[in-house]
């Protein structure tokens, strides 16, 4: 094994062993969405009303607010995956990949945290209709 | 190292015949990227919105029900259908069916017309209802 070039030093290491467990988290995380994005499109346009009063009470049912908060980790985390895979295939140059990655990985976790926490300040009744 | 440069460069996308499996694997990129940020922007915002209470949620209500706001639902609507259907026709090639030429290509075309359509069937009613609200 040479020290040499890129290709000489991972030359008969095989792969990272990370590829399969991507891809796999990628489909699991896809059939969540299919039921729960599914149920969300179906439920926007059903709901009678978008007024703040309307939604408060629709998001306050615990049904609905465990399934908006599943929905939420569920699409978030499938686009990390998603997204990574778009950075790695169209960013060559190795900064700009790990700025990019990075910044992803910061959007998908932030985007998560702040709607499961408004999700549960509405269903635990913090905010008056 | 020896070539015939009149071989051409493999792969290259300027010296591919397009179809349609190619259309709809990159418009499957093209409508996760674009509902990766659009779209999870919006539901983020929505629900923030809510959660701070009435005033930030009519300021959020205000843009979203705003004429060119319509041209992002419906885009959005067509990308989540796209994006779904694609996704369906993934998992049954991801079971080694559905490869060969010619089965592969029609399950191509009817992924891109099936988005359209429903499109269509969802958004036309909604559109004419709010055209014949405006004329009164």
């Amino acid at each position: 094994m040479g020290t040499g070039t890129g290709l000489g030093r991972v030359r008969g290491l095989g792969s990272a062993k990370h590829g399969s467990m991507h891809w796999w988290r990628q489909r699991v995380t896809a059939v969540g969405n299919l039921l729960l994005a599914t149920w969300f499109v179906v439920a926007l346009f059903r709901l009678p009303s978008f007024e703040h009063a309307a939604i408060v009470q629709w998001i306050g049912s615990p049904i609905v607010a465990v399934a908006l908060i599943l929905l939420a980790v569920s699409v978030f985390y499938h686009l990390r995956l998603g997204l990574q895979v778009i950075v790695e295939d169209y960013i060559h140059e190795e900064a700009g990949k790990v700025f990019f990655v990075l910044l992803l990985n910061f959007y998908a976790i932030a985007g998560a945290a702040l709607a499961i926490f408004s999700i549960l300040k509405i269903a635990f009744g913090g905010v008056p209709a | 190292m020896s070539r015939n440069p009149g071989r051409p460069l493999s792969p290259h996308l300027t010296i591919w015949r397009w179809g349609p499996a190619m259309a709809v694997s990159i418009l499957h990129r093209a409508t996760g990227a674009g509902m990766a940020v659009v779209a999870g922007l919006i539901f983020v915002w929505w629900l923030t919105a809510a959660a701070m209470g009435a005033d930030a949620y009519s300021t959020f209500l205000a843009v979203a029900s705003h004429k060119l706001a319509y041209v992002v639902w419906i885009g959005l609507t067509w990308s989540f259908f796209q994006h779904l259907c694609n996704g369906l026709r993934h998992f049954v090639m991801d079971m080694g069916a559905g490869y060969e030429l010619k089965t592969n290509r029609m399950v191509a075309i009817v992924v891109m017309a099936v988005p359209l359509l429903l499109t269509l069937v969802i958004w036309a009613p909604i559109l004419a209802k709010l055209a014949s609200g405006e004329g009164e």
